[in-house]
C-alpha cells in the first residue's frame, strides 16, 4: 500500500491522531468537511467573530483552547485540506471533492474519525419550520451566536438535552420547558456506571439545578405526542408520566435523543459491523485500539462508538500509534497501555449513558400512520410499515426498496435507525433483525459539475 | 418433499413472471430464490422499457414484452411504475446518424415505427437537449418502469395465482431422476419434471453442471440517481454512440429524481454476490450526462449503486431448452438489457413449457449456439 496516511475529520479525535503521526515523522493529510477544525463539540466560530473561548465552550473552555492550538501548530506540518468532502473510497483510496473537483487519494493508512450527529426520533410535526435538533440548536449558537427561538422548547433525552437547555439560558433565551422521556429512575439505577467519571455527574446535576432555579419546567418519563402549528412550531403536546396530556407553547424545538456515530465511511471502506445493543445501533467493528477488520482501516472518536469529546481525544492517538505500529514505526507499549487504561472509564460510562437515557424505541411503534418518518422523501410510517407487513420486505433495504424511506438526499443518515424501529415493530421482530442501510457513495450529494482530476 | 408440474431456480423478474405464466396455464409452480425476489439484476437495473436499439431477432419478443407492459395492472394488478413516455436515443456524430437511420429503416419490419428527427424540431420537441445533438430517433411507445418494484409484484401475482415462492432458499444441488429433477434446499428437496434455470449471473454455473458451458461473465451497471426536481423530462434519453464511455442513459421519475447510467462496468463477483460501484466511473458518466442534457450540471446525485448483471459474450441471452437434458429450460444472462423483456420471456418460456411452442421465433437465443463453437467457450 503506497501514499500517506489521511485522517478523516478533523474534531478531537482527527486532531490528535494526526498530532501523534507527526510526533513520528509522518506528515498526514488531515481532511475537513467544515472550514475550520474543532468538530462539533469544539466547532470554531466564523473568522473575524471574537467571543472568546469561556464564552463558547463554558467548563470545557480549556480543552477547547488546546485543541485549537494543537490544530494550529499542526497546520504546517500534515496535508491540511479542509472544506473537502470524502465522498467515496475505492481500493486503498478516497474520492474527495473540493473546489467542484474531485481527485484520488491513496492511503498506506486511513484513520476514519468522523464523529456523530444527532439521533432523532421522529413525532408528528418534526418536519414544521422552527423544529431543529439539539445539536444543531447548539451550534446555532455557538458559530453564529443565534437562538432557535425566543421561548424554546427541548425534548428528547440525553445530557445534550439539558446542556443546550443551559446554554439557552445563559444566552437570554426564556427555555419553556425541558421534555425528557427517559425516567429519572432509569438515572439512579446507572449511577453506578456513570461514577467512572463523577465529575460529568455532577457537571450534569449542576445544568438541571440551574435550570429548575429559573423556573423552567423540566418532566422526565415523558411521552412526546406532537408538535403543533400552522406554518412553523407553536406548541409541544406531550403525556407525563402519570398520563395526564399537557400542551407547552413556545416558538422554537430541539429535539434530539443521544448520537448516532457516522459510519457510511467506515461501510464504504469495507469495514465489518456487528449489532452493538448499548447503542441499538449497528457499528463498525474494531478492536480496543480502533484497528477495523480492514487492513489498514483504523476508527476513533464518536464514528466508531459514542464515548464523547475526551475520549475521542484518547482514542485518535491510540489509533494512531495502532497505525504506525502496523505500519512498522515503533511505539511504546506503555503509552498505549495508558490510553488503553484512561479510556477504560470512559467507555464504562457510555455504557451508563445509555441506561440512564435510552433511546425510545417504543415510540416508533406509537408512531401514527400519518407521521413523516423519512423527510427527504416523505414517506409516512404507514407506508414503512406497508413495505414490511404486505409487500412482505424482511429488512431495511428491501423496505427502502420498496417505499423509498432512507432513499433521499440524506440517504437514511437522520431517518435510517428511527424507520428501522417502525419495521422492526411493525413486524415484531427485534431491531437487528431488520439489518442496517448499506452505505452508498455519495456520502454526501455530488454536484453533476464536479470535476474529475486527472 | 414437495413436487410440482416445474421447478423455477432465480426469482428474478425472468422466473416470477415465467411463475405468474405457468400458473394462467394451469401448470403447478415452485420458484425458489436463494435472496429475495428481484434483489438482484432485476431490482438493480435502470428501468428501461426500451424496445428501439436491440437485436433486431429479439424484437418480436421485445414487443410481445411491451403488449404485457401495457396492461400490468390487469395481468400483476398493479403498474410498476410503468410509463410509456417515449424513448430517445441523440445522436452527437455522423457515424451515430447513419446508424440511427439504417437501425429506423431496419426495424420497420418488425413493427417498431421510430421516428427520425432533426434540427430546428429536435429543439422544438425537446427543448431540454443539448444543442450539439444532432439527430433523435422518437420510439414513443417506449418508456420506463421502476425496477425494484416490477420482479416483486410479479412474485406476489404468481403467488396469489397459485404458485409456491420461496424466497431465502438457495439450491444446494439439482440431481435428475428417472422422471424428476430433485432440487435440494435448506427448506427441503423439491422436485419435478421439468425446471428452468434462470438466476441471471449465476445461470452459467447450473448450465455447466448440466454439461452445457457457456461464455458469460458477471459485471456491474454503474447506476445513480439525482435529487429531485420537477418533472419535465418525460422520454427517456440515451446515447447512440459506438463508444462505450459516450454511452450513458437517463430517464425522469415523476417524483422529479433523474436515474442514470451507461458507460463502463464494474466487476461482480458471483460469491460475494455483490458488484461494487466504481465511484471513478461515476466521475466518468457526469460529462456524458450534461452534454446529453445541459441542466443536469445543476443538481448532484445523492446516491449510486450497482448490481450483479450476466454478460454473454455475444451479448444476447441465454433463452430456450437444454440441447442436452430433457425437461431442462433456461432462460438467464440477459447482457443487461433483460428488463423490458422480463414479461415477454415469462410469457414465452410458459408457452414453451406448456404447449412445446414459444409463440415468438427464440432460435438465436437457443444455448446449442455455443456447442456448435469449437474448444472451450469461454
Amino acid at each position: 500500500m503506497a501514499g500517506p496516511v489521511i485522517v478523516v475529520g478533523a474534531g478531537p479525535a482527527g486532531i490528535r491522531a494526526a498530532e501523534r503521526l507527526v510526533e513520528a515523522g509522518l506528515r498526514p493529510v488531515l481532511i475537513e468537511e467544515s472550514a475550520r477544525d474543532g468538530g462539533q463539540i469544539y466547532r470554531r466560530q466564523p473568522e473575524g467573530f471574537t467571543r472568546p473561548h469561556e464564552a463558547l465552550y463554558g467548563s470545557e473552555a480549556a480543552k477547547a483552547r488546546a485543541l485549537h492550538a494543537a490544530a494550529e501548530a499542526l497546520r504546517p506540518r500534515v496535508d491540511w485540506r479542509p472544506e473537502t468532502l470524502v465522498w467515496a473510497a475505492r481500493d486503498n483510496a478516497l474520492l474527495v471533492n473540493a473546489a467542484g473537483r474531485s481527485e484520488s487519494l491513496p492511503y498506506a493508512a486511513l484513520i476514519l474519525a468522523t464523529g456523530a450527529t444527532d439521533r432523532v426520533m421522529p413525532l408528528p410535526g418534526w418536519t414544521l419550520p422552527g423544529v431543529t435538533t439539539l445539536g444543531g440548536a447548539q451550534i446555532a449558537l455557538k458559530a453564529q451566536a443565534c437562538t432557535i427561538g425566543a421561548r424554546p422548547v427541548f425534548l428528547g433525552t440525553g445530557p445534550l438535552l439539558y446542556l443546550v437547555a443551559w446554554q439557552y439560558l445563559k444566552a437570554g433565551a426564556a427555555v419553556q420547558a425541558v421534555l425528557d422521556t427517559s425516567p429519572f429512575m432509569k438515572r439512579v439505577e446507572a449511577l453506578p456506571w456513570m461514577l467512572a467519571r463523577p465529575g460529568l455527574v455532577v457537571r450534569g446535576w449542576t445544568y438541571t439545578r440551574d435550570l429548575q432555579k429559573a423556573g423552567v419546567r423540566i418532566a422526565t418519563g415523558i411521552m412526546p405526542v406532537a408538535i403543533e402549528g400552522d406554518d412553523r412550531a407553536a406548541a409541544v403536546r406531550w403525556r407525563d408520566a402519570t398520563g395526564q396530556d399537557h400542551r407547552t407553547e413556545c416558538d422554537a424545538v430541539g429535539i434530539g435523543y443521544g448520537l448516532r456515530s457516522e459510519t457510511q465511511l467506515a461501510d464504504l471502506a469495507r469495514c465489518a459491523f456487528a449489532f452493538d445493543a448499548g447503542a441499538r445501533q449497528w457499528l463498525p467493528v474494531a478492536d480496543e485500539d480502533g484497528r477495523a477488520g480492514v487492513p489498514g482501516v483504523y476508527l476513533a472518536g464518536d464514528g466508531a462508538q459514542v464515548r464523547g469529546a475526551d475520549a475521542a481525544e484518547l482514542a485518535g492517538r491510540l489509533a494512531a500509534c495502532a497505525a504506525l505500529r502496523d505500519l512498522g514505526t515503533a511505539v511504546d507499549e506503555i503509552e498505549m497501555v495508558t490510553l488503553r487504561r484512561r479510556l477504560a472509564p470512559m467507555t464504562r460510562f457510555r455504557r451508563g449513558l445509555e441506561r440512564a437515557f435510552p433511546w425510545p424505541a417504543n415510540l416508533a411503534a406509537a408512531l401514527p400512520d400519518e407521521a413523516l418518518v423519512c423527510r427527504c422523501e416523505a414517506i409516512t410510517a404507514g407506508t414503512l410499515r406497508r413495505a414490511g407487513g404486505e409487500y412482505g420486505a424482511p429488512e431495511v433495504n428491501r423496505a427502502k426498496a420498496f417505499s423509498r424511506t432512507g432513499m433521499g438526499r440524506c440517504q437514511g443518515r437522520m431517518c435510517g435507525l428511527a424507520a428501522a424501529e417502525v419495521l422492526a415493530a411493525a413486524r415484531g421482530e427485534p431491531i437487528e433483525a431488520v439489518g442496517r442501510l448499506r452505505g452508498a457513495a455519495p456520502v454526501k450529494p455530488l454536484p453533476v459539475a464536479t470535476e474529475a482530476a486527472p | 418433499m414437495t413436487r410440482a408440474d416445474v421447478i423455477i431456480v432465480g426469482g428474478g423478474l425472468m422466473g416470477a413472471a415465467t411463475a405468474l405464466f405457468l400458473r394462467q396455464r394451469g401448470v403447478s409452480v415452485i420458484l425458489l430464490e436463494r435472496d429475495l425476489v428481484g434483489s438482484h439484476a432485476s431490482g438493480t437495473n435502470f428501468g428501461n422499457v426500451r424496445r428501439q436499439g436491440r437485436f433486431l431477432p429479439q424484437l418480436p419478443l421485445a414487443n410481445r414484452s411491451r403488449e404485457i407492459w401495457g396492461r400490468l395492472p390487469e395481468v400483476i394488478g398493479e403498474d410498476a411504475e410503468f410509463l410509456p413516455s417515449g424513448h430517445l436515443r441523440v445522436a452527437f456524430s455522423d457515424a451515430a446518424i447513419g446508424k440511427l437511420e439504417a437501425y429506423a429503416r431496419d426495424a420497420r419490419p418488425y413493427g417498431l415505427e421510430l421516428e427520425l428527427i432533426t434540427g430546428n424540431a429536435l429543439r422544438a420537441r425537446f427543448p431540454f437537449l443539448s444543442p450539439e445533438a444532432r439527430m433523435a430517433s422518437y420510439s414513443p411507445l417506449d418508456g420506463h418502469a421502476n425496477p425494484r418494484l416490477a420482479a416483486p409484484a410479479f412474485a406476489r401475482a404468481a403467488r396469489r395465482a397459485g404458485a409456491e415462492v420461496q424466497e431465502r432458499t438457495e439450491v444446494l444441488s439439482i440431481a435428475k431422476s428417472a422422471e424428476d429433477f430433485l432440487v435440494e434446499t435448506p427448506a427441503g428437496t423439491f422436485r419435478a419434471p421439468i425446471l428452468q434455470v434462470s438466476s441471471g449471473a449465476w445461470g452459467g454455473r447450473m448450465a455447466e453442471a448440466f454439461g452445457e458451458p457457456v461464455p458469460i461473465t458477471p459485471r456491474g451497471p454503474q447506476m445513480g440517481v439525482t435529487e429531485p426536481v420537477p418533472y419535465r423530462i418525460a422520454p427517456v434519453l440515451g446515447v447512440a454512440s459506438d463508444v462505450t464511455e459516450e454511452g450513458v442513459y437517463l430517464r425522469q421519475v415523476e417524483r422529479g429524481n433523474i436515474v442514470f447510467g451507461g458507460g463502463l462496468r464494474s466487476e461482480a463477483s458471483l460469491d460475494t454476490k455483490r458488484a461494487r460501484l466504481d465511484p471513478v466511473n461515476t466521475l466518468r458518466q457526469l460529462p456524458y450526462l450534461a452534454r446529453l442534457l445541459p441542466a443536469v450540471r445543476a443538481l448532484s446525485v445523492i446516491r449510486t449503486w450497482s448490481g450483479v448483471e450476466g454478460y454473454m459474450r455475444d451479448d444476447i441471452p441465454v433463452m430456450g431448452p437444454s440441447a442436452k437434458v430433457p425437461g431442462l429450460f433456461y432462460a438467464f444472462g440477459f447482457c443487461g438489457h433483460g428488463f423490458q423483456l422480463g414479461p415477454g420471456v415469462g410469457a414465452t418460456m410458459a408457452e414453451l413449457i406448456a404447449t412445446g411452442s414459444p409463440g415468438v421465433p427464440i432460435d438465436p437465443f437457443l444455448i446449442s449456439r455455443f456447442a456448435a463453437s469449437e474448444g472451450d467457450p469461454r
